[in-house]
């Protein structure tokens, strides 16, 4: 029996630009395997990963935004987005996709997977984790 | 873990100056996960000019000399183009170019050695 | 539990360094690895931020990278410390946890 460790998967890049979003992704989806305790940071550029109406059809790419929706099936259902971020960048809790889980204590209710958090929150969330993954 | 190839980024350098220095002060290396572009580090069809490190070799070499589990992410290294002989047949191509000491494997092994592991050190850009 | 925060990242180019500074708890210590080691200058756009920080965290440069980049020493902020590679397992080991500000 292995260990239940914090892990924290922090993203801070914007996804197509680069590779990091989508293989951040792919880690999340393997960790869930594990049984840890896992979260997800969105902060800085990261919180375009989340934004809803992504449309790759211009740029010959997958959409992977959508495989963000299938976290809380997984269990996956800490997803902590900064605040301050997203108003840097113009935008509000309601530019993100709406990202939910089913509490299976509570007959399945539907509860929202976004937990918005300011800075200081977010930093001691931070503070609180064992492993923390960045890419 | 290393995300980032040779040459283009320090990162590669970094994880390994910091490697040898974690060996040297007679800490355990459980394991080092290659992910991203990091997966370039365990080409063995690289040729720098002879003037210049082989961090691919220096890899090698240092998991030969401390029995080193390096391990190159699966999923990230086809994409790549990162091939064993066994992943390489089982794919159909007609060749395959990882340097001894390197292993491919999948994204698990990176949670499984971040569990074990007192400390996880990301290198990356 | 203290973390050691490991920043690769000009503060002149990205935001990274700034967002670790933001994030960083009292009694954290934060090393400045490749091209993050440029921002322990004094007197730039960024070195009151940096003494900020320094007044409830400990900051660290890695001496190799500062050197390679042509700053000398003497021209760092007071308070930071150099360390090498030996120094930078040492800063892992007295961190119960790292993040690396990529």
């Amino acid at each position: 029996m292995m260990a239940t460790k914090k892990f924290m998967f922090v993203n801070r890049k914007a996804p197509y630009g680069t590779s990091y979003a989508l293989e951040s992704l792919e880690v999340v989806l393997i960790s869930a395997a594990f049984d840890q305790e896992v979260s997800l940071a969105f902060l800085d550029d990261g919180v375009y990963q989340i934004t809803k109406g992504q449309d790759t059809t211009g740029i010959a790419q997958k959409n992977f935004s959508k495989a963000y929706k299938a976290l809380g099936d997984y269990d996956i259902n800490k997803l902590y987005v900064e605040e301050e971020s997203l108003s840097e960048r113009g935008l509000n809790k309601d530019d993100l996709m709406d990202l939910v889980w089913e509490d299976e204590d509570e007959d399945w209710a539907e509860k929202p997977s976004i937990i918005m958090v300011n800075r200081e929150q977010l930093s001691d969330v931070m503070a609180e984790q064992e492993v923390t993954l960045s890419f | 873990m290393v995300n980032e190839g040779p040459y283009q980024h320090q990162s590669a350098d970094s994880a390994l100056n910091f490697a040898r220095a974690v060996l040297a002060q007679g800490h355990e290396i459980f394991r080092i996960f290659f992910y991203h572009d990091g997966v370039n580090n365990g080409t063995r069809l690289s040729v720098p000019p002879a003037d210049d490190r082989q961090i691919q070799k220096e890899w090698s070499d240092l998991s030969k000399e401390h029995d080193l589990d390096l391990v190159i992410c699966i999923a990230a290294a086809q994409r790549r183009g990162l091939m064993d002989e066994n992943e390489s047949k089982r794919q159909g191509l007609d060749a395959d170019n990882i340097i001894d000491g390197f292993r491919i494997s999948g994204l698990g092994q990176l949670i499984e050695g971040s569990i074990e592991s007192d400390r996880t050190v990301v290198f990356g850009d | 539990m203290a973390m050691l925060h490991i920043v690769n990242k000009s503060p002149f180019e990205k935001t990274s360094f700034g967002s670790c500074l933001n994030h960083a708890k009292a009694g954290d210590s934060i090393l400045m690895i490749e091209d993050a080691s440029v921002g322990a200058i004094k007197n730039s756009s960024f070195s009151n931020q940096l003494t900020s920080a320094l007044t409830d965290k400990k900051v660290y440069v890695l001496g190799g990278d500062l050197a390679a980049r042509g700053i000398d020493k003497s021209r760092m902020i007071d308070g930071i410390e150099v360390v090498d590679y030996a120094g930078f397992v040492d800063l892992t080991v007295n961190n119960e946890t790292t993040q690396s500000w990529l």
